[in-house]
């Protein structure tokens, strides 16, 4: 019999401010997700929480709920100071990582400390796959453009105690740049970006000149405007012996939306989601072909 | 500081060595490398007459193999690995970690320098690559500013090449994938950006149109040269303004920047481009061999001359240029 898969949130990808993110996580304590991921993954110039406030409110998440906390790691290192934030949250000695970046890894692995990596680390074979398990790798998130095939035979060959977990609703994160996108939808330079993501909680809308909506910019990460909803492919998720269903946080609903994923989990039957995505469901990365599409469970557009 | 040129074929291969590369980089016919596009890149032979020619004249040559095996295509990669090795090449780039192991564990003796394509933006990731698969070299994403490509070299195990020139990638290389949520396609997975068989222009009443895969990335008017539709150099609508809300059609040139970054301990500047001609090739290995030389005879007095910028102008995308994000504001 396969075991039913646990429930994660996923990192808050967009800039909340800090009384929202201390609300979102005293109700995200009362939901039934078994893993809670916390952090700022996008960019190190947001400043609700610091390293210090994350790793406090891991402690009392997990003095709260019997739920498992990680912290999430910064996606895009560049600066020293950064690599400083980064070694803080790895020395934290508690709560597991989630490494965001290979200088992550490394400097875990060297420490000899047990890690997941998130959906931005390349891990798109089993070869990739062994050689983390390696050096430490504890569970690893499917990159977001790779489909079920692809996990198929991944997972045929995963190594031993190694946990997978698959992003399966959210707008997905597509790109990571130098450049803030938001700041320059503000005319304004990075340097000074006025903390305009903070306005955008979703992050801002991009369309074509036809209207169409492609994107959401969310400072120096690009998420698509359409947002990932895998509920529907639950039963190839289970066969598939994934581990770990990922839920990204948005602005609003996301209580609801653990919720339904938590009935299907249970048999209690299916939800509807499409009223909580403004601009309609996606899934075709699981699928194998562009990753706007949306396909019904036979994989027909 | 060593100049490394592109050749997406032979003619282009002679072209750089014979304008004053001292390493030139290919890849092979498939979608092992991150420039698979139609007509492009050497099969076996080619690649051999073109290792004799660069080596015959003292220069290098390098392999790209940097695109990301998924399982079911594992294959193609290794041997690609197997060739690169008994073509005796001097150096293979890579981005993929099974890609690197394989390498590393079955030729030990051949060089490996990590791909941009790796997404490796700080000393730490690059000492996992060292110490892992033993790599020489890494190519840093151009996401960097001067002051940060100077911090990574200052700690980095190992020596590092950062592009000085060519078509302008904004994003992190590597962790893009804005293609393939268009088309299904991206560089890790297909080996190509905004692939030529997903391009459409349409000729309609309010203008010329482009589309990737049926999304529309722009519209010109009649005055107005039409781009390729990458999907980053698209005018896009947010808020109010329709604009290139993620980048202009500009190339990257950091000619004026080279003494700093020859200062900084940089070790090779890198030529984008093994999609472009062998003209292009030519021109733009010609000016920066001249820039290299003078920069290390006399770096304190070193000048980019009118004439190079001018020539380098002319082959690039859009026709205009930036220092991009070594240039802080850019950013």
């Amino acid at each position: 019999m396969t075991m039913n898969p646990k429930l994660s949130l996923g990192p808050v990808l967009f800039y909340w401010p800090r009384d929202t993110l201390f609300d979102f996580y005293a109700q995200a304590a009362e939901m039934p997700v078994d893993i809670i991921y916390l952090g700022e993954t996008v960019c190190s110039k947001r400043r609700s929480l610091g390293s210090k406030d994350w790793i406090e409110l891991a402690a009392r998440l997990s003095r709260q709920s019997d739920k498992e906390i990680v912290l999430s790691t910064l996606a895009l290192i560049e600066a020293e100071s950064e690599l400083k934030t980064l070694r803080r949250l790895c020395d934290n000695g508690r709560f597991m990582i989630e490494a965001n970046d290979i200088g992550a890894v490394r400097i875990l692995s060297k420490k000899g400390i047990p890690f997941a990596t998130g959906p931005g680390i390349n891990i798109y074979n089993s070869a990739s796959l062994d050689l983390l398990a390696s050096k430490g790798l504890k569970r690893w998130v499917l990159p977001i453009e790779l489909s079920n095939q692809t996990l198929r035979q991944i997972q045929l060959r995963r190594p031993e105690g190694i946990e997978t977990e698959v992003f399966c609703y959210g707008r997905m994160p597509l790109t990571l740049s130098a450049r803030c996108f938001t700041a320059r939808s503000h005319n304004l330079p990075k340097d000074d970006c006025q903390y305009k993501c903070i306005d955008y909680p979703d992050g801002r809308l991009l369309s074509t000149q036809e209207q169409q909506p492609f994107l959401a910019l969310n400072g120096i990460q690009t998420v698509s405007a359409k947002t990932c909803n895998l509920l529907p492919e639950l039963p190839l998720l289970k066969e598939l012996q994934v581990d770990i269903l990922r839920i990204s946080p948005q602005s609003t609903h996301t209580g609801k939306i653990i919720d339904a994923f938590h009935k299907a989990l249970l048999n209690q039957g299916a939800s509807d989601l499409g009223k909580y995505m403004p601009l309609g469901p996606c899934n075709g990365y699981w699928h194998g072909v562009d990753g706007q599409a949306e396909l019904n469970s036979s994989g027909n557009r | 500081m060593e100049l490394v040129c592109p050749a997406g074929n032979l003619p282009s291969l002679k072209a750089a060595v014979d304008n004053g590369a001292d390493a030139v980089y290919f890849g092979l016919r498939n979608d092992t490398n991150a420039r698979h596009f139609p007509g492009l890149n050497f099969n076996e032979k080619r690649a051999r007459e073109g290792i004799a020619y660069a080596k015959s004249r003292g220069k290098r040559i390098f392999m790209a193999i940097n695109t990301y095996p998924r399982p079911e295509g594992w294959e193609r990669w290794t041997q690609a690995v197997d060739s690169a090795a008994s073509l005796s090449v001097d150096a293979l780039i890579c981005a993929d970690i099974g890609v690197l192991d394989y390498a590393s564990r079955h030729w030990p003796d051949l060089n490996l320098h990590l791909s941009v394509q790796a997404s490796s933006t700080n000393y730490e990731a690059l000492a996992f690559y060292h110490d892992a698969f033993g790599i020489k070299r890494a190519v840093l994403p151009r996401v960097l500013s001067l002051s940060q490509v100077r911090q990574v070299v200052e700690n980095s195990p190992v020596d590092i090449e950062v592009f000085g020139f060519g078509s302008l990638c904004v994003m992190v290389e590597g962790r893009c994938i804005l293609s393939s949520y268009v088309t299904g396609e991206s560089p890790n997975t297909h080996g190509a950006c905004s692939p030529a068989q997903f391009v459409e222009y349409r000729e309609t009443s309010t203008g010329l149109e482009s589309r990737l895969g049926g999304l529309l990335t722009d519209r010109y008017d009649q005055h107005e040269t039409a781009g390729y539709p990458t999907i980053c150099k698209g005018r896009f609508a947010v808020g109010e303004n329709t604009f290139y809300a993620i980048e202009e059609p500009t190339s990257l040139n950091t000619l004026a920047l080279l003494p700093e970054l020859y200062r900084a301990g940089v070790k090779a500047i890198k030529i984008e481009g093994r999609q472009r001609t062998p003209a292009y090739v030519a021109q733009v290995t010609k000016v920066w061999r001249e820039a290299i030389d003078s920069c290390r005879k006399e770096p304190e007095a070193f000048v980019a001359k009118s004439a190079w910028i001018d020539s380098l102008d002319q082959v690039s995308e859009g026709t205009s240029t930036t220092l991009g994000p070594y240039y802080r504001p850019w950013q």
